[in-house]
């Protein structure tokens, strides 16, 4: 939180618009309105003080949500929506465990800012489940790939994505290619299974 | 009630030992489930803590004044060991708590805080036995000796001993010496410790990340000051625990202490790094070792000296479970504790089982190595010193396993494999055992006259299928399908059930369910037997049914039987103590592992190929959750064999590498193909149930190493076997 690169910025260097810039989210800032100010402080890192209005597409919906601008994607879901599939494990999205999809691709929604999402498409875990849960659901159901289930949500989704993009994958494939995610309790064997289940349809 | 309690044969079985889903699979699978990070409450406040850069110190100042002006936060602690003047024997112990909207404040106002200390000397290379005797770190740790002939009555015992070895070792026809070591780990639960809380008109409402829902109450209620009554534990899931949730801890009183305090509820979870540092870590230990064995490699004698630590308040692995399994006739066994700056030690999965393991199961295939033999025959010919009285359980699962990985084809002796460029491969094995004893249990079951079926039991699912298996033996009791049957557990309201370690759940469960299922069926039987006027002793609850089992057209259906118990529900509630003989479940379980691996000499790269584990455990209620665990613990110690370590700086003991990015785990492209073989022949399945969660976490890190050392000709040494470790060590081959 206090690195140097932040305490070396001058003093009126961080501006909303370059925050926005930085954040790569000036297309949605149009979508915007904040009464956020800059709160400069000689101790710490900068913040952008005061809340924003965001509207978010989540799971098909559009939600208006008022927070920080420094919040994450993750807090909004989580905090803010009660959409809790997307899990806190590791701060710098090492985990996995809070993938959901942005715009149809994997995303670590700890390391998102939620402003950066607007006018994107956001799909969570929850969108998989329902009165007709997806393949891949029924794959991790029918094939155990899960225990106490903390990492699910994310192997779920991220197990989605992979297919999406690799629908004929082979089992060289799976063990290759689902390695951004971590199960503690061990279920890897179980969610190759899945995944090849849901390759070979069901 | 029933004359006794007891299991129906495997053929009568119509629920039990089938493969089921796990009753939560789609919940957990789609994000419905809530852990204790998942329960928002309304107006909660998030806390998250602050925790002591140092390693040792003394504290002058802690200025938590900036965290209080942080727009955001609401309320900062001081915890009792963030005062003046105290001493901090870890890096991460928690000093102070701040409260605020959001994580986002808390975090910030944490950042806000100021400290200034004394410090003081550190120690923290656990691995440096000479290190920690100049730095007045050690300490003795106990140790054992056994000799088959006897001192005489004017011999000075440990004289006697001392020239009864060497005189054992002399005349061995192999003496082996090795050093062997297990570097620390951590827990890492993916839902770190911590809890959600509401204090409401002096009483609290905890949910909390545990594997004690029944035992967990009465922490919070002494260290409020109110009684366990006032306080409600609730866990439906829980992302992890491997030992070390078994209580509120300080930070979750101290979120009860913040709600008290601001009149909201509180969350305070704690943060990633804080969660490997404090949240549980398994001692490290490390082996000197010479042990001699006759001209069939079965070890006669071994002398050894351990060392290794649990923390700052010392300990290591217990010298009670080395050698590990296989004890030779003439031993001894000498420990040396350490106090190292770093938190101490929970329990982890299987308690001094893995380490024990790893440090001496090494040494028998080292000596299979120096025989030039085949380690299996090695491991073979020991089994006469099996001292669990699993010899033939072994012989038998050592078969089993050895088909299953082709040992016969794919042997060769240490270090004279072939090889494809710098890549050879290698196999090894190890063994283990557990005890895995049923846990106190109580299970209220109620039926309704309506013919539904709902159990209630203060237990909880660690991932490992308890709620499956709760239904699936009510179900068979009450001849229904597991979907009909409702099964509550999670709370601390239900009747009390013990804490899940030490693999004593399955086991518990089945007692309380089971008997809960019998005496209601049995009460249940009476009014239906006077129905269709037979005796209720001939009748039996079958495919939804209550009928005669000699005349199966003498029937009534299970709902119809059910509308005789009248206007109330049928309320039965059934106990099981620990220790308590039983039909139902017993304890000891053997297992055999086997590993078949690839090593880049090059790089130091270890690949697993086939990884093969056979495990005994009574009878098995649902082959598919039990399998699963045995995967899980397997996976567990392929990361603990190659990966994971808590790495420590031994200049100021700080945690280098706690977040997941840096501390080693294996990932899904790392496991290779892992095969379990549920062994349950009568022999096993008439012993009941027993659990299975420990024992099969215990033998990978052996395996994997004997199969680096039979790939590479030479011993890896030490725990995780990083790729620098294996290069050094072929480097000083």
């Amino acid at each position: 939180m206090t690195d140097s690169k932040q305490k070396s910025a001058p003093k009126s260097g961080f501006s909303r618009r370059a925050f926005l810039r930085g954040s790569g989210a000036v297309a949605a800032a149009t979508a915007l309105q904040t009464q956020a100010a800059v709160a400069v402080d000689d101790q710490g890192p900068n913040v952008v003080r005061g809340e924003t209005s965001l509207t978010l597409n989540v799971n098909g919906q559009d939600v208006n949500v008022s927070c920080e601008p420094r919040t994450t994607l993750l807090d909004v879901l989580r905090y803010h929506l009660d959409l809790t599939g997307a899990k806190p494990v590791s701060l710098d999205g090492s985990s996995g465990a809070s993938t959901v999809l942005i715009d149809g691709k994997p995303v670590m929604a700890s390391t998102t800012l939620a402003m950066t999402a607007v006018g994107k498409e956001i799909k969570t875990v929850e969108s998989l489940g329902g009165e007709q849960p997806d393949e891949v659901v029924k794959a991790f159901v029918e094939h155990d790939a899960q225990q106490c289930g903390f990492c699910t949500p994310g192997f779920v989704v991220a197990v989605r994505a992979f297919l999406d993009k690799n629908p004929d994958a082979t089992e060289a494939e799976v063990r290759a290619g689902l390695n951004g995610n971590i199960c503690r309790c061990g279920t890897y064997a179980n969610i190759v299974e899945a995944a090849l289940a849901v390759v070979k349809g069901g | 009630m029933p004359e006794e309690y007891s299991w129906p044969s495997r053929e009568a079985s119509a629920v039990i030992g089938k493969v089921h889903d796990r009753l939560d699979g789609v919940v957990k699978s789609t994000g419905a489930a809530k852990y204790t990070y998942d329960v928002n409450l309304k107006n909660q406040l998030i806390a998250v803590a602050y925790g002591s850069p140092y390693a040792h110190c003394k504290i002058k100042s802690l200025d938590v004044s900036g965290a209080e002006k942080t727009p955001g936060v609401v309320h900062v602690e001081v915890l009792p060991q963030g005062k003046k003047d105290t001493e901090i024997e870890w890096e991460g112990e928690l000093l102070a708590v701040v409260a605020a909207e959001s994580e986002a404040a808390a975090r910030e106002g944490v950042s806000k805080i100021k400290i200034t200390v004394e410090e003081l000397d550190v120690f923290a290379d656990e691995s440096n036995l000479t290190a920690a005797e100049v730095a007045g770190r050690t300490g003795k740790g106990g140790g054992k000796a056994e000799t088959v002939n006897e001192p005489g009555d004017d011999d000075d015992e440990d004289e006697f001993v001392e020239k009864e070895l060497q005189r054992l070792f002399d005349e061995s026809k192999y003496v082996l010496e090795g050093e062997y070591g297990i570097d620390a780990i951590t827990h890492c639960c993916l839902e770190p410790h911590g809890a959600t809380v509401q204090w409401k008109d002096g009483k609290l409402e905890a949910y909390l990340s545990t594997q004690n829902v029944s035992g967990t109450d009465e922490g919070f209620a002494r260290d409020l000051e109110l009684t366990a009554d006032d306080v409600h534990v609730q866990c439906e899931y829980i992302g992890g625990g491997f030992g070390s949730k078994f209580a509120p801890d300080y930070w979750g009183i101290a979120a009860a202490r913040i709600s008290k305090a601001t009149g909201r509820p509180v969350k305070l979870m704690l943060q990633r790094d804080q969660e490997l540092k404090l949240g549980g870590s398994r001692p490290s230990g490390y082996i000197k070792v010479r042990l001699g064995a006759d001209e069939n490699g079965v070890v006669q004698v071994w002398d050894s000296l351990q060392w290794g630590s649990s923390g700052f308040r010392g300990g290591g692995v217990s010298h009670s479970v080395i050698p590990y399994v296989l004890v030779p006739p003439n031993y001894r066994r000498v420990s040396t504790t350490i106090k190292s700056n770093t938190a101490n030690a929970r329990a982890w999965r299987a308690p001094n089982h893995p380490q024990a393991c790893a440090m001496s199961q090494t040494a028998l295939d080292d000596l299979a190595a120096k025989m030039g033999a085949d380690s299996y025959d090695v491991f073979l010919a020991n089994l006469v010193n099996a001292t669990n009285g699993k010899a033939e359980v072994y012989r038998a699962e050592m078969e089993v396993g050895a088909k299953l990985i082709d040992w016969k084809a794919k042997w060769h002796p240490h270090g004279k494999g072939p090889s494809r460029g710098a890549i050879v491969d290698g196999l090894g094995m190890g063994l283990h055992t557990w005890g895995g004893t049923a846990n106190t249990s109580s299970c209220l079951l109620k039926i309704y006259p309506d013919g539904g079926v709902e159990s209630f039991c203060g237990t909880q699912d660690l991932g490992t299928g308890t709620r499956t298996v709760c239904a699936q033996v009510l179900a068979e009791t009450l001849g229904l399908e597991v979907g009909q049957v409702k099964v509550n557990i999670g709370s601390s309201r239900y009747p009390n059930s013990g804490a899940s370690g030490g693999s004593t759940t399955v086991g518990a469960v089945c007692e309380s369910h089971r008997r809960a299922g019998q005496d209601a069926v049995a009460k249940v039987f009476d009014l239906a037997a006077r129905e269709l006027g037979v005796d209720a002793s001939v009748l039996e609850a079958v495919g939804g049914q209550i009928r005669d089992s000699a005349n199966h057209q003498k029937r009534i259906s299970w709902r119809k039987a059910c509308s005789l118990i009248g206007l109330k529900p049928l309320e039965v509630t059934s106990n099981y103590r620990r220790g308590d003989e039983s039909p139902l479940t017993d304890s000891g379980v053997g297992g055999v592992q086997m590993a078949h691996v690839e090593v880049d000499k090059e790089t130091g790269v270890i690949k697993i190929k086939k990884f093969v584990a056979v495990q005994d455990q009574g009878l098995v209620i649902n082959p598919k959750t039990c399998k699963s665990q045995i995967y899980g613990a397997v996976i567990m110690g392929i990361a603990a064999a190659l990966y994971e370590q808590r790495v420590t700086d031994p200049q100021s003991g700080k945690f280098v590498n706690a977040e997941l990015s840096d501390y080693k785990l294996a990932r899904l492209g790392d496991v290779g193909e892992i095969v379990v073989e549920l062994y349950e022949p009568d022999s096993e399945r008439i012993r009941g149930v027993i659990g299975n969660g420990e024992p099969p976490a215990i033998s990978p890190k052996a395996a994997i190493a004997n199969a680096v050392a039979n790939a590479l000709g030479v011993r890896v040494p030490t725990i995780p076997m990083t790729p620098k470790r294996v290069l050094d060590a072929l480097a000083k081959a």
